[in-house]
């Protein structure tokens, strides 16, 4: 408990330094919530037009924020304000909002003490720095403004449960995670497989499977009820799915639709050089109201359907993996996987979606030699695609030294960590080695590689491209890092596969 | 001077002084620590970027603004005015309107700087027209300013100091000390938050310090005159340096010889220094006017030092008049320090110089004339060298300096960092075991002793909220700050009644004096 304790309480203090910095429209749109929930009756809450941001997260949400409006009113009545709080900036709202994500964070701090109760102190440590001392939690979370480390927080808390193997626990915190942000439900699919078989499987599969199936009833009803009882549910569901934006976000996330839209202009590029009349494509990829057709000159239309489709193919060996060996060790690696595979071929994915597989396996990295490895590469590519969010120049030195500091961290001590596993030394001798014990080489000529071309990118993107080319291609910057990133996500997707598939 | 005997003083193991041998030991050492302590730097600026993003002072607070003003205008006058008038009454340059009142190293920074800012954002150095100027980039860039200097002076001088007097000692010790130096909340606050330069003549203080360590007298004296050049508030550890080089120049076989070389060395750096201002008297004297100040009074504002704390029972400034003050203060200050530095002319060592410094800047601190809050981190940097060998000691001092500049730092606007900066710098003063937590913290057993702690701890935190929430009553509208400023005065004289009391006993204990050729 001292120990992670001590890696909030780090993490707290800069958290709290990151108060002043940029904040982005999510700001707006949760003070805006607040002013809605506080004001409103529940029946306006998804119904209201004051502003445009309106509730696009599911009622759990909107019941947390209507929580939190209650002690803002008191600290400063015009942050609740419908009218007169619309893009109100004082301090108190600044800091009430920026503290709020502080506190709600810890519900991370006690899911993962949870989880490395029965680690080694050294483990525990090393989960401490990997997920507590996230880059991506900082960048995304205390600047950007979100409510991440909260809700990644539930689901921590419910694999925690699962890996006990109370289960029954757990599908109740993942059932209130989805009533929180449905954007978690990719691994629907993983806990529902598995629920099956670990839960419902022997002689009382009947009552057990019942109660699952209340369970997750009353959890549904206690959160859409009243707008059930009020007929909203239409107008609930389109705020909640709003599957007119288009394939891609403004920022394409480094997924395998950025590689496919790339490939196309690509092919599209040569075959229009030899000489065979191609149409170039005049719309945008990430236009919100462009429709649910992107237009792509060579290869196969994509929709919705089709990408939930490949999700689920995608994720179909781990399904059947989780079928026949449903055992509590390896429930994090699933949910991991599900929700890569749902960041790689989802519909309008964002790269903050990015955080949800990083997270949890910050958990998985202190299993073995490769899953360290793996993480270490996995968070620099995850954090560094996630740089374009903070684009003020007062916020340059903080992402790039904030990540800089993290990754060597996290390299240094699992190096030695697993240095030590190497020579055969045991793990608790942490406390009497010097310090100038054996450091095992953790990332690969590959991984160093790619590594290097992520700081090429950047020197690129950031002095290079307007010294040398000035105002032209503009977007080209953006574009390099999302596409350099996909490879490392790919990467990441076909080594989790291969990690699923080949244990035990 | 090369010198072959090995040195027991301190206790931590011999050390063959074969010059050659310890610049590989130091190498090897460095390479084994590495990772620790680049971890520590990389922190340490971390932190002062994140500190940046705050407020500074005067921000937005028109006619006078404040020292970020100050430093600003600085640039401006240095960039576009000769060095002959950069102390002198001219059109341009309205001594009333933030005068340079540092010595010349100042101006030349300044200068170094303006130039900086001159080529990335002209208008925020333009002479006369750029007064108040505030915009987001000149911010940034005023910023930088101080993170370069702060990363190519303090932090090396820093790792240099930690390398050399600590080397003996197991990694987690040596990585805990560096970091104690380099994560002060009070240094990060004010150069970072408040805006100024104190890491440039703080680093070439520590520098100094390092090179008397390694037996680098000369260039010690070098960069302690450089570091004087900056500010001369400096000067708080100059019979700390003066009392040691004296009591190590006497030991040699040619005494005079010793030092008249030093002060040969000084001479000529102060020259190389005031060089513009040689060609007169006047000159010279115009410039020392803008230095010491003696028109302003012994104290202003809320400080905790004797003269202020004791004016409440005896009214300093009304009994007596300006002349006799100055006089006073003098001798306090001259009577405070002289236990001190004829220890260490008597008895020259490593520790003891440490110790003398912490003593003669704390006299000064608390006897001076005109002496500012911010000055407690002349005694605050000088115990944290020292934070391995007192750890209880520095985190009280350090808690309590803190808690004096607090006032300061609220006007300010700096309020939130100063409180991330103070629980962060007190959980890693207490580190936990899986980074090799600090050894010497004691397990303090249930009883008196824990809830003396407890209480003493609540009291801290409940001052704190009080000053910032409760309106003083109107006939005492600074009956906070006087509080604040007669407990921090009262926990100092303890702590440097002690810290002076164990200088002396270290001539007591079994060390043997240094034996030079």
């Amino acid at each position: 408990m001292d120990e992670v304790a001590w890696f909030a309480g780090v993490a707290t203090c800069i958290k709290i330094l990151l108060i002043p910095s940029y904040r982005s429209t999510d700001f707006e749109v949760h003070r805006h919530w607040l002013a809605l929930t506080h004001s409103l009756p529940l029946s306006n809450w998804y119904s209201d037009r004051t502003s445009p941001w309106t509730l696009d997260y599911p009622p759990l949400f909107a019941f947390f924020e209507y929580f939190l409006s209650l002690p803002a009113s008191l600290i400063d009545p015009t942050i609740v304000n419908l009218t007169q709080g619309l893009n109100y900036s004082a301090d108190s709202v600044v800091l009430f909002q920026r503290f709020s994500v502080i506190l709600s964070d810890f519900m991370l701090v006690f899911a993962i003490y949870r989880l490395t109760k029965d680690l080694p102190s050294s483990l525990r440590g090393l989960v401490c720095i990997a997920i507590l001392w996230s880059p991506s939690l900082f960048i995304v979370d205390h600047v950007h403004f979100q409510y991440n480390g909260f809700l990644l927080g539930i689901l921590m808390l419910s694999l925690s449960f699962l890996r006990e193997g109370r289960d029954f626990i757990g599908g109740l915190f993942f059932a209130v995670l989805l009533c929180f942000k449905h954007l978690f439900a990719v691994a629907a699919p993983v806990y529902f497989v598995y629920l099956l078989r670990h839960y419902c499987w022997g002689k009382y599969w009947i009552w057990r499977f019942l109660m699952l199936g209340l369970m997750l009833v009353s959890v549904l009803s206690v959160a859409f009820g009243p707008f059930i009882y009020y007929g909203q549910m239409k107008q609930v569901i389109q705020q909640l799915f709003p599957f007119d934006r288009g394939l891609c976000h403004a920022y394409w996330a480094p997924n395998f639709w950025t590689l496919y839209i790339i490939a196309d202009k690509g092919i599209g590029f040569i075959l229009r050089r030899l000489g065979l009349n191609v149409p170039a494509p005049t719309a945008s990829f990430t236009g919100g109201l462009v429709g649910a057709s992107p237009p792509f000159a060579i290869l196969p239309k994509v929709t919705p359907l089709a990408t939930f489709l490949l999700v689920l193919l995608s994720l179909s060996p781990c399904l059947v993996k989780a079928w026949k060996q449903p055992k509590p060790d390896h429930i994090i690696r699933w949910v991991s996987y599900a929700y890569t595979c749902g960041f790689l071929f989802g519909w309008h994915v964002h790269e903050k979606a990015s955080m949800h597989f990083v997270i949890p396996l910050g958990f998985v990295a202190v299993s073995s030699l490769e899953d360290a490895a793996h993480y270490n590469l996995l968070s620099v590519v995850s954090c560094y695609s996630q740089f374009p969010l903070l684009f003020e120049t007062k916020e340059y030195p903080v992402k790039v030294v904030l990540l800089l500091l993290h990754s060597f961290l996290m390299w240094s001590s699992f190096s030695l960590q697993f240095g030590k596993y190497a020579s055969g030394k045991k793990a608790n001798d942490a406390k009497s080695e010097q310090g100038c014990g054996e450091r095992i080489r953790l990332i690969g000529k590959m991984g160093r590689i790619y590594l290097l071309g992520l700081l090429v990118i950047e020197v690129w993107g950031q002095f290079l491209h307007t010294y040398l080319l000035g105002d032209k291609l503009p977007f080209v910057p953006l574009m390099l890092v999302s596409v350099y990133c996909s490879f490392g996500m790919v990467y990441s997707w076909g080594f989790q596969l291969k990690m699923i598939l080949r244990c035990t | 001077m090369e010198t072959t005997q090995t040195k027991t003083m301190e206790g931590k193991g011999k050390e063959e002084r074969n010059p050659t041998k310890k610049s590989d030991r130091v190498v090897v050492w460095l390479l084994h620590r590495k990772f620790t302590l680049l971890s520590i730097l990389l922190f340490a600026f971390f932190l002062r970027i994140l500190v940046s993003l705050h407020p500074y002072s005067g921000a937005r607070r028109p006619p006078m603004f404040g020292d970020y003003e100050a430093q600003r205008h600085w640039m401006e006058i240095t960039i576009n005015i000769p060095p002959r008038e950069w102390y002198k009454n001219t059109t341009f340059n309205h001594l009333a309107y933030w005068g340079l009142d540092y010595p010349p190293l100042t101006a030349y920074q300044s200068y170094f700087h303006g130039i900086f800012l001159r080529a990335l954002d002209p208008n925020s150095v333009a002479l006369s027209s750029s007064r108040g100027y505030e915009t987001p980039l000149s911010k940034l860039l005023m910023r930088w300013t101080v993170l370069s200097s702060d990363a190519l002076v303090f932090f090396p001088a820093a790792l240099y100091f930690v390398i050399v007097y600590y080397a003996g000692r197991k990694d987690d010790e040596v990585a805990w000390q560096l970091a104690m130096i380099l994560l002060l909340p009070g240094v990060i606050l004010i150069d970072h938050g408040h805006f100024q330069y104190n890491c440039i003549s703080l680093g070439l203080t520590i520098g100094a310090v390092a090179a008397i360590i390694s037996e680098n007298d000369v260039l010690a004296s070098v960069l302690y005159c450089l570091a004087l050049n900056h500010k001369q508030m400096s000067a708080y550890y100059a019979p700390a340096f003066f009392g040691h080089l004296l009591g190590k120049c006497i030991r040699r076989k040619n005494p005079l010889l010793e030092t008249m070389k030093l002060g040969f060395v000084v001479f000529g750096t102060f020259i190389i220094v005031w060089w513009p201002y040689l060609s007169s008297v006047e000159a010279i004297l115009e410039v020392l006017r803008r230095l010491a100040p003696f028109e302003r009074g012994i104290y202003e504002d809320y400080v905790a030092n004797f003269w202020c704390s004791t004016s409440f029972v005896i009214k300093w400034k009304r009994l007596f008049s300006m002349q006799t003050l100055r006089l006073l203060s003098f001798g306090a200050t001259l009577a405070s320090i002289l236990p001190s530095t004829v220890h260490q002319i008597s008895v020259p060592s490593r520790q003891g110089f440490l110790y003398a410094m912490l003593n003669s800047s704390f006299s000064f601190y608390l006897f001076s004339f005109q002496v500012h809050e911010k000055s407690v981190l002349l005694p605050l940097v000088a115990m944290s060298l020292l934070a391995l060998e007192e750890p209880l000691l520095f985190h009280w001092f350090s808690c309590y300096a803190m808690l004096s500049m607090y006032p300061l730092l609220c006007r300010d606007g700096l309020v939130v960092p100063y409180g991330a900066l103070l629980l962060l710098s007190n959980l890693l003063y207490f580190t936990p075991q899986v980074f090799g937590g600090h050894r010497r913290r004691e397990r303090v057993s249930f009883g008196f002793r824990k809830v003396l702690m407890a209480l003493c701890l609540l009291s801290f935190l409940v001052i704190h909220v009080i000053y910032l929430s409760v309106t003083p009553p109107k006939r005492y509208p600074f009956i906070f700050e006087a509080f604040i400023m007669v407990l921090c005065f009262s926990q100092f004289v303890v702590i440097a009644a002690y810290t002076n009391m164990k200088q002396w006993m270290l001539q007591s204990s079994c060390f043997p004096k240094e034996k030079m050729h």
